[in-house]
């Protein structure tokens, strides 16, 4: 329906979770128990600083600092930290690295734990039933969904992330990067490869 | 990389921002929060697939009114009434004026 100001004389209504929301919030800063400048600072964290962009960052150093890489693999928050990386719902950090061998891939099953600090918020079918129940009973088929076919021998294992521990997959260096640089390793590194459902991307 | 759009609506942004703040303030704890918006996404699960997206959502908006009905911070009356005033606010503005909550 055409939205005209005879017909609508007033402000547009908001949805109802939207006004639920509101009234929610109204409550609860009457009553001092939120602030709402924290709330901004919260908002603007994750829709504009934290992404994808600062795991791949972390990935790419793996890539090309032998001593960074063995640093991540045992105590993945002391190499974030080196970086800058650190935040709210990344305090216990996990790195799992992919070998010839073996393939990780992560979800969460109870509801949508995610290493905010590293990628940000997570994407809808990370969140999604389908994901969550399948990526367990048959990881396989859905990283074809992904386009994702690995090797015959590489097996694939499957992480479970909870409220206290978040995990980082480190996808393995692509063929033909070598000499390239830190800043150009981490535009290969995409946000499903470091879930697990994606590879990094070639050169 | 080209980042994504986090959230698909302002008040989905509005609503993790104040569960996370609350949070953050000691209103309840993460793993409490995760064990109760877990147990809404099952409940939900159990009539329907979720999609992930806006119903996802409306999951986490039931479970933190539920958190705050039974913590006495936000009771489920005085929050249904004031959606219903902000509700009646918006109807009573006229086009393009901020709109304030009445008394």
């Amino acid at each position: 329906m055409p939205h005209d100001d005879h017909d609508h004389p007033h402000s547009l209504l908001p949805s109802d979770p939207a006004l639920r929301v509101k009234a929610l919030e109204t409550i609860l800063v009457a009553k001092g128990l939120v602030d709402p400048a924290a709330m901004a600072v919260i908002l603007e964290t994750y829709e504009t600083k934290v992404g994808p962009h600062l795991g791949a960052r972390v990935v790419a150093r793996a890539w090309a600092d032998p001593r960074f890489r063995a640093l991540l693999l045992k105590n993945a928050n002391a190499a974030m930290a080196e970086l800058g990386v650190t935040g709210r719902q990344g305090e216990h950090v996990v790195a799992v690295e992919n070998t010839p061998g073996t393939h990780n891939m992560v979800v969460c099953t109870l509801c949508s734990c995610y290493p905010w600090p590293l990628l940000g918020i997570p994407p809808a079918w990370y969140k999604s039933d389908a994901y969550r129940a399948r990526a367990v009973r048959e990881p396989r088929k859905v990283l074809a969904e992904f386009g994702v076919t690995l090797p015959e021998g590489q097996k694939v294992r499957v992480w479970d992330s909870t409220a206290e521990v978040r995990y980082l997959v480190v996808p393995m260096r692509p063929e033909g990067t070598e000499g390239m640089d830190e800043a150009a390793l981490a535009t290969l590194v995409t946000r499903d490869s470091m879930i697990g459902t994606g590879l990094p991307l070639a050169p | 990389m080209t980042p994504e759009r986090p959230f698909a609506e302002p008040w989905q942004a509005e609503l993790f921002a104040l569960t996370v703040a609350l949070s953050e303030a000691g209103q309840f704890s993460w793993p409490d929060w995760a064990a109760a918006f877990g147990a809404t996404l099952k409940r939900h699960g159990a009539a329907r697939e979720l999609d992930g997206g806006a119903d996802y959502y409306a999951a986490w908006l039931e479970t933190l009114e539920g958190l705050l009905d039974r913590a006495g911070s936000a009771p489920a009356a005085e929050a249904h009434e004031m959606r219903h005033r902000w509700e009646a606010a918006y109807l009573s503005t006229p086009h393009g004026k901020p709109v304030r909550l009445g008394e």
